[in-house]
Order: structure tokens, then sequence, then C-alpha cells
């Protein structure tokens, strides 16, 4: 659950009613609204649950349900520079748990949480297509190959 | 019908298409355990969501054994029942639902009680294997003015979240998170309080564990009987009489009206009293309001709205003022008999036996888990004195009987003291779906025509139909009257009023499936709509019985508008007898 208290602009509202329309505010296609409305604000907040739950006319129980209990949706904001270690078969034979350990260490986090001060966020993923430079890191939109344990706090430091 | 052909057991049977295997099973009285799975015949009530595979059978040419709560007969199966394969895999699926529930049973508010409990026992359960290293799950307990949620003891069986869901349409529950985290709880896991709960209470009521149960008010009542500067009274809810002798064993549908009166005095209140008085004043005041606006709407005024709906019930009004409060002028405003009860209690009684509103505890027994929110709402206070300081379920009441070495088989009948004990018939119907309607009838006709009515049974308003409509001729003026219980049901009636499509003069709605008798605070039915029909016989019986059915007629409610409240819908009695309602929806905010 989420910590953090955000309150929706006007905009923000338009853009989720936006979004349930263009699915004709039909409670069948409520996956897909979640994942319009992720794609957009990074996270699902309570409050944008809420909007969806208004719109659709389905309790915000039942869409705090499905937001639980598929792992792709996520209350928690990604932090301004996502990092996501690739845990795909390649990257993980040449050491990413490691790699996804040492980042873990230094950012005192947990995967799909965010630090404090929102800059960094962790998560994990599975097989970004370049298992030639396993293991693989994505800073943003930013790749970084074969990246040893010893390299985490060096990539860090390009984002201070 | 098209039916179909199987053995179960090595009994051949037949069954209608779409029959399960547990039912047809039930047929030739081979009773599957079933956990998760609950029906409540004839009332559409059923949940069968085949999550906890207790009741799984092996079928021939099958690879995996079937779920029979959720498997149809086909033709030719050959089902078995109790092969070593299932009764493995039976005990199995006990033992890992068990590893992951506490073992407190001892002083669980459920045992005795417990489904679960009852499963492990009639399992033969005696080790969980792996507890030593398994973790348990655990969770915060969550706390409400009626309802106390503890999901350790949740097996996810969803039964609360079926009827929240698709029985009330209230919403406030639903599955969250997965695997070992996995309830059933409000959204983002919120308290009950900031949820749209209507404490209506029935997913206590179909909860098969101690996950579910109600805010138990009996140590407050003892410490107020214990207290000897407080006059304790009590009033007694219709429903009540018709349930309370199951607790100690008697048939579903014994009236012990007198016996629970016996049981009262001797636990030391000092004056027992009923609800069903309070009832039948409810009658006068909404009846009133009913003939007003009717006659006001036939004669043109545009202000008089139609329907009106009655507002006896703490779990509707919760409903309409979270869901529809753009309509909340249109129920009645007569507060529920309850309330109205604690109003005159604390002001004409407790004038008439000279004893300080303060130092007089009005405790109310009720089938009901709402009633306990109901009587804490900030309006039915008096300088934070409340009108009725306790409620307690008829569940609670049984125990605190069963506490005091009471045996309510072998007490002999009482009657209710005066003033305040005496009804009519019209009164005791207030427990059934259809009910309050039939009573106000009763009384609105006589009322409006001037003449006395010739039949006091109007059968075309009872029954068990979720949604019901009837048309009574007032002496020429045809009156729509609409009856709704299960909130889903009222939603629809509801619906109907919002678009301005409702053509009724009046609605009934009661939140729970049968009405008061089937309340969240009643003895368990434990999927059994049998014990529900039979409770509303029993209303309907005791109706029969009475020298008085027509609320009107009551001699001690004459007294009190002579008395005291001058005449219904007087000055004095909208400030007594009356309320009004909020918006709810703004007052349940995001909180994290």
């Amino acid at each position: 659950m989420s910590s953090i208290k955000i309150e929706l602009r006007q905009e923000d509202i338009e853009k989720i009613r936006e979004i349930c329309s263009s699915f004709n505010k039909d409670p069948q296609e409520l996956i897909n609204i979640l994942h319009k409305c992720q794609e957009h604000f990074g996270y699902l907040p309570a409050e944008v649950q809420e909007v969806v739950s208004n719109e659709l006319d389905v309790p915000v129980a039942k869409i705090y349900g499905v937001v639980t209990f598929y792992s792709f949706f996520t209350m928690t904001p990604k932090g301004r520079h996502p990092i996501s270690i690739c845990m795909g078969t390649a990257c993980y034979v040449r050491g990413a748990e490691k790699v996804l350990d040492e980042f873990k260490k230094e950012l005192n986090l947990q995967v799909g949480q965010t630090t404090t001060d929102g800059k960094f966020s962790l998560s994990s993923l599975r097989c970004v297509g370049a298992c030639g430079l396993a293991p693989v890191v994505l800073v943003g939109d930013k790749t970084y190959g074969r990246v040893a344990p010893d390299d985490v706090r060096n990539i860090l430091r390009e984002y201070e | 019908m098209e039916t179909i052909k199987l053995t179960i057991d090595n009994r051949a049977v037949e069954v209608p298409r779409g029959t399960t295997i547990n039912k047809a099973a039930r047929l030739l009285g081979i009773e599957i355990p079933v956990l998760c799975y609950m029906e409540l015949k004839d009332m559409n009530i059923e949940n069968k969501p085949a999550g906890c595979r207790i009741c799984v059978v092996e079928v021939e040419g099958r690879r995996n054994l079937a779920p029979s709560c959720a498997t149809n007969c086909e033709e030719g199966m050959i089902v078995r029942t109790h092969t070593t394969r299932v009764l493995n895999a039976r005990r199995t699926v006990m033992e890992f639902i068990l590893s992951d529930h506490p073992k407190d049973c001892l002083i669980c508010a459920k045992s005795g009680n417990c489904e679960l409990q009852s499963m492990a026992h009639k399992l033969g359960i005696r080790e969980i294997p792996g507890q030593e290293i398994a973790a348990m799950s655990t969770y915060r307990l969550d706390t409400s003015p009626s309802i106390i949620r503890d999901l350790d003891k949740c097996i996810m069986c969803r039964r609360c979240e079926m009827m929240c869901n698709e029985i009330q349409t209230v919403g406030a529950l639903s599955a969250v998170n997965r695997g070992f985290m996995a309830a059933v709880a409000p959204a983002f896991e919120q308290n009950l309080e900031h949820s749209t709960c209507t404490y209506c209470g029935q997913c206590v009521a179909v909860c098969p564990t101690g996950a579910l149960t109600e805010v138990d008010h009996t140590p407050d009542v003892l410490r107020a009987l214990a207290d000897p500067s407080k006059t304790v009274i009590v009033q007694t809810a219709p429903a009540v009489r018709a349930a309370l002798g199951e607790e100690f064993g008697m048939e579903p549908g014994t009236l012990v009206t007198g016996k629970m009166v016996s049981a009262l005095r001797a636990l030391g209140f000092d004056y027992v009293f009923d609800t069903d008085f309070a009832a039948d004043l409810t009658i006068m005041e909404e009846g009133t309001e009913l003939l007003d606006r009717l006659n006001r709407h036939l004669s043109g005024d545009k202000s008089a709205r139609l329907p009106i709906l009655t507002s006896c019930c703490p779990g509707w009004v919760n409903f309409f003022e979270y869901y529809f409060p753009d309509l909340k002028e249109v129920p009645s405003t007569a507060k529920s008999p309850q309330q109205m009860f604690g109003a005159i209690a604390k002001t004409y009684f407790a004038d008439k036996i000279k004893v300080n509103r303060k130092d007089l505890v009005v405790v109310s027994i009720m089938p009901c888990l709402a009633k306990k929110y109901e009587c804490q709402r900030e309006e039915f206070s008096t300088d934070n004195n409340r009108d009725v300081d306790f409620s307690i379920s008829t569940r609670e009441l049984a125990a605190f009987i069963k506490q005091a070495n009471i045996d309510l088989n072998n007490l002999e009948e009482d009657d209710f003291d005066a003033p305040l004990g005496e009804s009519t018939g019209a009164g005791v119907i207030f427990g059934a779906t259809g009910g309050v309607i039939e009573a106000a009838v009763r009384t609105a006709y006589e009322l409006q025509t001037g003449k006395k009515l010739d039949r006091l049974d109007f059968t075309e308003l009872r029954g068990l139909e979720g949604v019901r409509e009837a048309t009574i001729d007032f002496d020429g003026l045809p009156v729509r009257i609409g009856i709704a219980h299960g909130l889903g049901n009222a939603r629809k009636l509801l619906d109907d009023v919002r678009s301005g499509k409702s053509q009724f003069h009046a609605i009934e709605v009661m939140a729970c499936p049968g009405g008061c008798i089937g309340g969240g605070g009643q003895p368990l039915h434990h999927g059994n709509s049998e014990i529900i029909k039979a409770r509303a016989a029993a209303i309907y019986a005791e109706d029969k019985k009475k020298p008085l059915r027509k609320s009107h007629e009551n001699p001690f409610i004459i007294k009190l508008y002579e008395e005291f409240l001058d005449r219904p819908n007087s000055e004095k009695a909208h400030h007594l007898l009356h309320t009004h309602y909020f918006e709810r929806k703004k007052k349940i905010v995001v909180k994290q």
C-alpha cells in the first residue's frame, strides 16, 4: 500500500474520464483501462482508482482487488530514474541477482519500492532482448550491459 | 425436463440437467461435506467459488478430482465420494487450510458454532504436518461500531464477498492481494468504518469462521445491571422472539416471547419492554406521514414527493445515505422503532418513574448488527447521553442467558411490563419482509377511509420474493406498494425512483434477506433457508393470536398521545420521533 497521498488535478481527472470513455465505460474492460491509466500516471494511486470506480460504477474495493492481484499494476510511483534489472535466463545465469542485491544494498530498497526522495525506483523484469549484453540494467531509457556488482555505485553516481 | 442418470457410490440417481454432483448426492442422502459452498434455497443466494476443494469426489474417467459443488452431473457418470484418494485429498486440503489458521478455538467468539471447527472434527484432524515450520499470515484487527474483522481467521470462502456484492450490492468487501496475503477487505485495506459498509451484518451471518463477528456489548450491559444507581430497561425487537429458541435447541420457528421476558427479568432488568410498542408508534407517525404526502400529492401539491420509503432499517438508511443521497428527502423521516423507543423511554417514561435520563440505561435486543451503529449515531443523543445505550444481538442475548445459568426451556411464560411493553399484531410483523408496510396499511386504511377493515391478513404483501408489488384498494383509491428485501433488490426500486419511473406510493425496504428475521444478529442459519421461513411463519402466527392487530388500537399508544405527544406528527412528535438523513459519501475519504 502506498504511503503517498496525492491530489488529482482537474486535468488528471479528465484524462481518466477520457480513458474510461474510450472503452465505453465498460466494466469488462477494467484491466485495459487500468493499463492505460498506469501508462499515463506511471502508477495507480488510490485517487485514480476512485475516479475509475465512479466512471465504471464498479466498487472501488473490486478495483483495488484487481490492482493488488496483478503484479504488473503498482500503487507506488516510479522514481525519476526507474532502475530495472533483467532477471531473464541469460542475465540471471551471468549474475543478475548479485547485481540486483547490490542495488538493493546501495539504495536500501526492495524491488517495487521507490526512494523517499522519489529519485530511484527498483524493479526487475524479464528479458529485454539484449542477451548478448547480459546482465543488463536499464535506468530510464539508458541501457547498461555486462554489469557487475562493482559497477553499481558508478551507475548511480551518474544521476547525482 | 431433460434428466440425467448417473451412479453415486454405486447407487443410481436421476436428476434434471444442470444439477451438481453435490446436490444429486444429497438426493440419495449422501452428504458430501462442503465448506466454502453455501446456498439459501428459494432466496436466490448461492456461493459457489469452488475454492476450498473440501467437497472433491472421484469421477470415473476423469484425471483429477472434481469439486462436487461446481461440477454438473453428466449422463452415465460414475461418482465415488469416499475412496481413499478422495479422503486423503480432503484431509490434505483441510490440513493446508488449518496450517494458516489460528488454533485459539478455546477463546474464539465462534467456538461451538464454527463450520471450520466442525469440519476439522468431522474429518478427525489430529495434527497439522509442517505446522512448526509454517509461517502464518497475519493481519491487523479491524473494529467498527458493529463488526469486527479478524482476517487471521479468514479461509477465503468468499461468502461475505458474495453477500456484500451480489446480494447487497454494497461493494464494501472484495478479495484483495494474492497468495499468502490474499484477504477479503475494503478498498485500500482501510477499516470497515471508512468503507461503504452499511453494517447490515450479512457478511457476519454467513462467515463460517470467527473472521467476522459482532462487537459484543454484553459486558457493558452487565456493568449497568450491576450498578445500583442505574435503572436498566430492555426492549426486544419482534424478530428476536422467533429465533432465540434455536440457541436453546428448540425447533426453528418456536416462539419464545413469554420465556424470553422471564429470562430478561431473571437477568435483572428493571423493566422488560417491547420494541413492538415502538413499532406501533412508528406506524402512527409513518402512516400519518404517508397519508399526508399521499393526500397532498393527490390534490396536486408538487412538493409532496412520492413514493414514501420506510426508514426502520438502519442498514437501509446507511445504504441510501451512501448511494442515493440525492433522494434523501424521499424516505419517511420517522425514526426506527429502536430509536423511537429510546426517545420515549428517556423522556416520557423517565419522567413517569422520576429517574434522570443519565441514570436510565436503555438496552435493546436486536436481530441486527446495524442497530449497534444506529444507537451510536450522534443525532440520537441528548447531552452526550444516548437514547439507546447499548444494543445486543439475539446471539449475544442467548450467550448472556446461558452464562447466567438460566434454562430458557424450563422458564414460565411471563408478560411484558406496561406501558412500553404493550403491542399489537401490527408491531409483531415488523420482523418479516412486508410486515412494516402491512402494518402501515392496516392503520392508514382505517384513518384514510374512516371504515373498519374487514380483513387484516394482506397475504399479497407477504412472501420471500425479492421484489414484490401489490395494489391495495383504499375504498376506491388504489394504493400501489412496492417491497424489497436485500439491498440489491432495494437498489432496483431506488433506481426507478431516481429516474422517475417508479409508480409506487409507498415502498418498504429491509436490508436483510427475509427481513429482520434473517438479520445479521440472529442465530446462524448455516445456509438453511427453511430456518428463515419458519421464523416468518412464527411472526405471522404471533400476529394472528394477538387480541389487537392494528397499531392505532393499542391503548397505550392512544394514552401516550393523550398524555404526552398530542397527536401523530405534532411538533413534539417531530422533535422526538423524527430524524433527518445525511450524505455519507463525502465522509468517506481515502485514508492511508
